[in-house]
């Protein structure tokens, strides 16, 4: 009886260690990687990095790189944002019980970790080769069809929170405002939307953290330019496709360009996702 | 007098609330257009591949999924070594993910302290903040060559177990399959720890304590209680972390050391169907061209299918739950 006992007790004690020492592997990783990142980052961190286009390679920066990440980066969250929005406000106010709405919310469920790589593959077809035999080949490649590509990895992440925003606000307050007679788009737009502001901010910018660091869905979409542009409709560089490219070549003086751009892409998208954790606790005990 | 005052109002109302009506007719009917979007996202991904491989497609059928052989000189194209090295990275990155994200989620929910829960599951998650193409060049610079000076004890060691021997011989090049497994791993460790972990934060005080109450130990608890209870669940997060793997692209491009050979041996380089995309796709012309949309489209309808069975699997203990 004793002897079953202890075998019992033997297994619990080394159960229960084996899963601190699970723990302890994963953290080990972040601090790794992180580590890794910031050592060789700040290293290779100066300020030519923010002046000099990437043409000059290993004496040139990233500025071409960083200005066509920001711009592609903001017109990806205008183009998703507001689709993205009024789609969860749709499955939120007018479909949570419909079949289609439960349709929409699970394939959006499924696009939420579609692989990247396809969603580029699809914008290639339907973005780059359309343009390109539009204007006889003259354009094929563009800013703009990364846009939509990173658009397009956001799109469900914007859906999902603002249905679940939109969920969180009590149902007394639609009540009380469809009872002094206001329609529902008044309603929707002027109340809800107010009521689940933070909210809907927050998967805003989630998507932003989560597109701001994809690089293959841009390899066939905006393909990368040497030079500063402006142009959506041109070639655009970007500082995860420079890293890509960057990486793969055999100077280490590019690998330490890439360290300093990697760096540069972790600080912002770790801040985004630390930020919204503090925007959506703040939102949690508002309710409570 | 009555009639004539009151009319106009009268009217003037019956004409705002048919504003109203219509007002909220365009507004519905946009913000079903945009819902809509989602559905043509998804459907266009798959029809957009399907279009752009049609002519791999049409020459070979079926023959272009189980030839091995990719020659782009020959213009010879089939999609095995690519399938073969997706399908081992994932199940690599699978078999080292389960137990450590269980693992996790056991002592976040029941043996960490309180004040420890919430840092160390945040930290967990920022795994997953991480972009991939961190991760590919933290395997290719800092990874790798860790791995390259540990194969040689590997080889020695595992490479003589009997059966699974041959999986752990080879050349120590740091990278190849098993890397890129261990790569994507710990890229999917989060998904499936946090599923885990909330999912068992669902399971009633009452199973739990009675258990206890009889004697269990706080693993028997877990292991005969809270397991067998949100087994559905955490099948669906293994799923939801294998879809993951699946598509991953930047992570293992770099690590994976891009061949074409089959081989028996994980520490032999080897490619997917992501890689072989991100790394041609840019100086592939015609057939070829064709042939990497094409495994686009196979790459989209195995996620889509993995990623419904994990949905499917969430549901089940939403509904238990009677939500």
């Amino acid at each position: 009886m004793s002897a079953v006992y202890a075998r019992r007790r033997i297994v619990n004690v080394v159960a229960l260690g084996l899963s601190g020492v699970a723990t302890l592997i994963g953290l080990m990783f972040l601090v790794w990687i992180l580590w890794i990142t910031a050592q060789s980052g700040f290293g290779a961190l100066k300020l030519s990095l923010f002046t000099k286009i990437t043409a000059y390679g290993a004496d040139g920066g990233l500025s071409n790189a960083i200005v066509g990440s920001l711009i592609m980066d903001l017109l990806a969250i205008l183009i998703c944002a507001p689709i993205g929005i009024l789609a969860g406000t749709y499955l939120a106010e007018y479909a949570s019980t419909t079949r289609l709405g439960a349709t929409i919310r699970f394939l959006n469920d499924i696009l939420l970790s579609a692989p990247s790589i396809v969603l580029g593959l699809f914008v290639y077809v339907i973005v780059v080769l359309p343009i390109n035999s539009l204007t006889g080949g003259a354009i094929s490649f563009s800013g703009f069809a990364g846009s939509v590509a990173l658009a397009l990895i956001g799109l469900p992440v914007i859906v999902r929170t603002t249905d679940e925003m939109l969920q969180l606000v009590p149902g007394t307050l639609r009540e009380a405002s469809l009872s002094l007679g206001i329609p529902q788009w008044k309603l929707t737009m002027q109340v809800l939307m107010r009521a689940a502001f933070s909210g809907i901010l927050t998967g805003v910018l989630l998507a932003l953290a989560r597109l701001a660091g994809e690089t293959a869905p841009l390899l066939f979409t905006a393909f990368g330019n040497m030079y500063m542009t402006a142009h959506p409709l041109d070639k655009m560089a970007s500082l995860p496709q420079t890293i890509f490219q960057y990486t793969n070549d055999p100077d280490p003086a590019l690998h330490a360009i890439a360290w300093a751009g990697a760096l540069l892409i972790t600080l912002f998208v770790l801040a985004l996702s630390l930020l919204t954790r503090i925007l959506f606790s703040r939102k949690k005990v508002s309710y409570e | 007098m009555h009639a004539t005052s009151a009319e106009p109002l009268a009217r003037d109302t019956e004409h705002r609330s048919r504003a109203d009506a219509r007002h909220d007719l365009i507004f519905r009917l946009l913000l079903r257009c945009c819902a809509l979007i989602v559905l043509a996202a998804l459907l266009g991904a798959a029809l957009s591949t399907l279009w752009g491989g049609r002519d791999i497609l049409f020459k070979d059928g079926l023959h272009f999924l189980f030839s091995s052989e990719w020659n782009p000189v020959e213009d010879k194209y089939g999609a095995l070594a690519p399938i073969v090295g997706t399908l081992t990275t994932s199940l690599i990155a699978l078999v080292i993910a389960v137990p450590i994200s269980f693992g996790i989620a056991l002592f976040l929910t029941e043996i960490a302290p309180n004040w420890m829960r919430g840092p160390v599951a945040t930290a967990i998650e920022l795994l997953a903040a991480i972009p991939s193409i961190i991760y590919g060049m933290w395997g290719l610079f800092i990874f790798a060559p860790f791995m390259a000076s540990i194969e040689p004890w590997m080889n020695d060691t595992l490479g003589n177990i009997p059966l699974i021997g041959q999986l752990f011989q080879g050349p120590p090049l740091g990278l190849g399959l098993l890397t890129a497994g261990i790569v994507l791993a710990v890229m999917i460790l989060p998904f499936i720890s946090s599923v885990m972990r909330e999912v068992f934060r669902t399971v009633p005080a009452r199973l739990k304590e009675s258990s206890y109450a009889l004697g269990s130990t706080t693993w028997e608890v877990v292991w005969d209680i809270v397991l067998p209870y949100t087994r559905s669940a955490v099948i669906g997060g293994i799923f939801l972390g294998l879809g993951r793997a699946l598509g991953e692209t930047m992570a293992v491009t770099f690590v994976l050391g891009n061949s074409y050979n089959i081989t028996a041996s994980l520490l032999m380089p080897g490619t997917s169907i992501s890689s072989s995309i991100a790394n041609e796709f840019n100086e592939a012309v015609g057939l070829h061209r064709s042939a990497l949309i094409a495994l686009g489209f196979l790459l989209f309808v195995v996620t889509f299918i993995v990623l419904l069975i994990a949905r499917l699997m969430l549901r089940q203990l939403a509904r238990k739950e009677g939500r």
